[in-house]
């Protein structure tokens, strides 16, 4: 049954991609047929994974290719099915939204392109996270990436684009680079490109409730090549530069998929093998990583903070909620290598939890940017306005996704954001080293993140939703499509429901903490008959979605009680807004997306380093301006400072290197000759 | 306890935040101007001016959407939940199950949300001023508020403010412990940022450079304001119950009995009222400080609570 549903859905994803190709052009055929074989894919991988979880199966297949080192191996354990519920539970989402937003496509002829490119990313992230041998991950890797590549860069009349495709392929290229490295040598100590080899060879009885053995620097080279190599994947800071640029020149769809799943793919490999393939950590490892997410969620939401567009903005959030994600990850690494097997487990679930958060609500967010775009034919955040009025649903899906990645209850953000912040602080009190200073120390920069977030949402639905439109667009901008409105509204229920369903959830990772961290904590996370949510050590804390949303209800009656009391004759009237006595309040009147984050620009401004620009024109005399033009900009340190100097040492490595390449097909020859002989030497000596 | 002993307990707690928390309004407003040498309002003005505002009519402006409405209900709620995870005057806090001291920081955060957002929908620039500067300084409170909260939650080990009040007992000289002074420092400097006080920010003032709380509200009127104002008491005087409560639990019953909660709530009123002169001296003493100077302020109060971090396992 598992099996049908799987390759099932991989072969409709599979249908999918070809029906965008071979569809006639310019019908809606080609949408119709690629969205809906996507959404049907996505539904029968969403029945795998349900029915995986409920049989908590290790279903396992091979399908030999017929060409040397590669099997086409499938397996669905615990940590696989969970990436690949993430996966479908968005494909599902996300089709059902581009049923009706590759519309605008198919007059300009490139739905079906869209939609097959679209399908192949499906496909073959599905087989990413679910493959069984690295020779065969590489390879969905690789499609992963270069489907993504294609898409970024769709745009292709756009410089932009095409500049973020280009950086785009260069990163990820870097990464894979890390990744072959990696698998090379843990092939080269496990015996073979199996998965369960890596994981055997790591752990004396490949298992993590026994000794590691795996140590020294085969590992530290391990993980550094790994954290480098998925990290690009992920967005850490400072390799994230290619994600700001590629998430939002994408077409919002895609933007969905690229900030909610294609990034988790380097989640789904640090899990994979940091906590499998790796042996038991070194304490050192877990600091690199907890340093790092503190260091990616903070920096994340600073820059998203000077962000007016509103894509850009969403994607900067990604790389702070990778952060955050990663915080959890450390932290789990740390108490594996300290020995605290249950504690891991919760910071895991801490982490893994917000992975899934982060891919609902982050996906959300940008169907709700397509939307807008969609509607307001703007990415600007200062040429939207009042669109709350115009498009109430999807208005109300951002507020949503906007609560929810804000981590307020009773949202899921809120609910793993808790679970890290217990995690943090049960470490505190678990272990005596110097180390456990930087358990709190990440939980109170976590705590300015959260509230930087919510600055920030305050500021992106504000300044997009409310008041007066600033912009004709914005003021002619119309509701959406039942089907893109139907999208956003399975994620924003999906929110609600991981929020006050956090209990029945929690399960689901039993099966994930048994095998990375060798311990099974759900249980002892759930108290008070399913209601609330209990920090695992002693009596802990507690929290309550559920309870917090029905005492919402509850309470209600006594300010409602309140209002009949008092008010039975008062009148509720429509007036003007207090335009200080002037005529008429416009929409010039407000507040701008670049005042609101004035203040954090100039509390921060040692990191931001601003420079301003102004100039006056004038006629008469300078007291009597005709007009004044500002401009702001701030400093993009990691472009200017890393990037810059390592590409520039790469340009002139590069032309040095052209001297040898001299174009005479003799030298070519003699360079071929003199490799040979070296190689017969290389062979004949070992 | 039984459920229904639970809700009535809920009851008896949340008739007793709501029917204090003007008055603790008042009361300072009355020892501002007595110390100023003013003669200063009635103790119970907050009390007339909410049921002056309930009985009124209310104008909403026309840019305004439904968001408008939402907010001063969601503003009320928060504040009032978050009055049931805190102990009052007995140990166990009537709802201490649903959420600890992280659910009552992201409650308050919640209602700020949406107190902001509400200062954006009417679509002047007081409102917009008000909302980003209110999320600015709240963003650059919360890390020396979990700080202060994390040194608490350790010697407790739990986040849970009823474990935490308990576990002080029989301890009564805790708060002289060097690491639960620093961090009652952190979290006071952290309580006059939150609540809006002199000198973060001004309540009495309608001064466009310097209102903060007051612009985001600007075009509420009526039952909506009524709730906002209340709301806004019942906040300050949470933050101040979780201050007296955390750092000097004694005096909390620990039973619902009427000996018990007589003493607890007589011991409660000394404690709230003891908060208000320190409140009412810093109000008198200080200048509004300018905006760019707040970070400042809170650096330090970050500092204290690293400080307080630290000096919990070095002493």
């Amino acid at each position: 049954m598992i099996e049908r549903a799987f390759f099932g859905g991989l072969l409709a994803y599979g249908a999918g991609a070809v029906a965008g190709l071979i569809a006639p052009r310019g019908s809606v055929w080609p949408r119709v047929l690629s969205c809906g074989l996507a959404l049907l894919g996505g539904l029968l991988e969403l029945c795998a994974c349900i029915l995986s979880l409920a049989s908590g199966a290790n279903a396992h297949w091979e399908i030999p290719a017929g060409v040397p080192f590669l099997v086409y191996g499938f397996r669905l354990d615990a940590l696989s099915t969970y990436f690949n519920l993430i996966l479908s539970l968005l494909a599902v989402a996300v089709s059902t939204y581009s049923l009706g937003y590759l519309r605008s496509f198919e007059e300009k002829r490139t739905a079906g392109i869209l939609g097959f490119f679209y399908n192949l990313l499906l496909a073959s992230l599905t087989a990413v996270f679910t493959a069984s041998n690295a020779f065969f991950f590489l390879l969905a890797w690789e499609a992963t990436a270069l489907s993504a590549y294609f898409l970024v860069s769709f745009d292709q009349r756009e410089p932009t684009a095409r500049h973020a495709g280009n950086l785009y392929f260069v990163m990820s290229h870097a990464g894979t680079g890390c990744l072959l490295a990696g698998f090379l040598l843990l092939s080269a100590q496990g015996g073979s490109l199996e998965f369960s080899s890596f994981a055997s060879a790591a752990w004396l009885t490949g298992s993590a409730l026994t000794g590691p053995a795996l140590t020294g620097t085969r590992q530290a080279a391990l993980f550094l090549l790994f954290f480098a190599g998925f990290g690009v994947k992920a967005g850490i800071i400072p390799l994230h530069i290619w994600l700001p640029e590629a998430h939002p020149v994408a077409p919002s769809n895609i933007s969905a998929l690229m900030s909610g799943i294609v990034i988790k793919c380097g989640i789904y490999g640090m899990a994979r093998v940091f906590f499998e393939f790796l042996g038991m950590p070194p304490l050192w490892a877990g600091i690199v990583v907890l340093m790092v997410g503190v260091a990616s969620a903070l920096l994340g939401v600073l820059y998203a903070l000077m962000e007016h567009d509103l894509k850009r903005l969403l994607a900067y959030h990604s790389i702070e909620n990778i952060g955050i994600i990663l915080i959890g990850f450390g932290a789990a690494m740390m108490f594996m290598s300290l020995g605290y097997n249950r504690l891991a487990a919760i910071a895991l679930i801490a982490g893994l939890y917000h992975t899934m958060n982060h891919a609902i609500f982050k996906s959300l967010l940008f169907l709700g940017a397509g939307s807008v775009l969609h509607g307001a034919h703007t990415r600007n955040m200062e040429q939207m306005g009042g669109l709350i009025s115009r498009m109430p649903r999807t208005a109300f899906c951002f507020l949503v996704g906007a609560i929810a990645i804000s981590g307020l209850p009773p949202l899921n953000g809120f609910v793993s954001e808790w679970l890290t912040y217990q995690a943090l602080l049960a470490g505190f009190g678990a272990t005596e080293k110097l180390t456990r200073i930087l358990f709190p120390v990440a939980g109170a920069l976590l705590a300015l993140t959260a509230a930087l977030a919510a600055t920030c949402f305050v500021k992106a639905f504000g300044i997009s939703f409310l008041a007066l439109p600033r912009s004709e667009n914005a003021g002619r901008a119309r509701e959406s499509d039942s089907f893109m409105v139907t999208g956003m509204a399975i994620l924003a229920v999906t929110c609600v429901a991981l929020g006050l369903g956090a209990t029945l959830f929690l399960p689901v990772f039993d099966g994930i903490t048994v095998r990375l961290a060798g311990a099974q904590v759900s249980g002892s996370l759930i108290t008070a008959g399913g209601l609330a949510l209990r920090a695992g050590t002693g009596r802990g804390g507690t929290v309550s979605p559920a309870g917090i949303a029905a005492l919402f209800v509850i309470l209600s009656a006594v300010p409602a009680w309140l209002l009949a009391l008092w008010g039975g004759k008062r009148k509720r009237v429509t007036g003007p807004t207090w335009d200080c006595g002037l005529p008429g309040l416009t929409s010039d009147n407000e507040y701008t997306a670049f005042a609101f984050s004035k203040p954090l620009r100039m509390i921060f401004a040692a990191l931001y380093r601003p420079s301003r620009e102004i100039e006056t024109e004038y006629e008469v005399s300078p007291y009597y301006p005709k007009a004044i033009h500002f401009g702001s900009e701030i400093e993009s340190p990691f472009e200017e400072r890393l990037y810059g100097p390592a590409q520039r040492a790469i340009l002139m490595l590069a032309r040095r290197m052209r001297a040898i390449q001299a174009g005479s097909i003799h030298a070519y020859l003699a360079y071929i000759f003199v490799t040979l002989i070296l190689l017969l030497l290389y062979g004949v000596r070992s | 306890m039984t459920a229904i002993g639970a809700a009535l307990a809920a009851a008896a707690q949340l008739l007793l935040f709501l029917t204090i928390a003007p008055l603790v309004t008042g009361v300072i407003r009355t020892m501002k101007a007595r110390l100023q040498t003013r003669r200063g309002p009635l103790v119970w003005q907050p009390y007339l001016n909410i049921h002056k505002l309930l009985r009124k009519g209310m104008v909403i402006p026309e840019t305004a959407s439904w968001l408008f409405s939402v907010t001063p209900w969601v503003v009320f709620l928060t504040a009032a939940m978050v009055g049931l995870m805190i102990p009052m005057v007995v140990t166990e806090a009537p709802l201490s199950l649903f959420g600890g001291v992280l659910a009552v920081v992201y409650l308050l955060g919640l209602g700020r949300f949406f107190l902001a957002l509400g200062g954006l929908d009417a679509g002047t620039p007081f409102g917009g001023l008000g909302s980003s500067r209110e999320m600015t300084i709240s963003a650059i409170a919360e890390p020396a508020m979990m700080l202060a909260i994390f040194t608490v939650a350790i010697s407790a080990n739990s986040t849970n403010l009823s474990e935490v009040a308990r576990s002080a007992i029989g301890q009564s000289w805790r708060f002289l412990a060097p690491s639960q002074m620093l961090a009652f420092g952190a979290m006071f400097i952290v309580l006059i940022a939150e609540t809006g006080r002199i000198p973060v920010d001004n309540p009495a003032t309608h001064l466009e450079l310097t209102m903060i709380h007051e612009a985001m509200i600007l075009e509420y009127s009526g039952p909506y304001l009524a709730l906002i104002e209340w709301g806004a008491s019942l906040k300050q005087l949470v933050l101040m119950t979780l201050l007296v409560n955390t750092f000097f639990p004694f005096g909390l019953s620990s039973a619902w009995t009427a000996g018990g909660v007589a003493a607890g709530l007589a011991y409660y009123l000394a404690k709230v009222l003891a908060i208000c002169c320190l409140v009412v001296l810093i109000e008198t003493a200080n200048a509004k400080m300018r905006l760019f100077r707040v970070p400042d302020l809170l650096a330090i109060a970050f500092v204290l609570g690293a400080l307080a971090l630290i000096s919990t396992f070095l002493f």
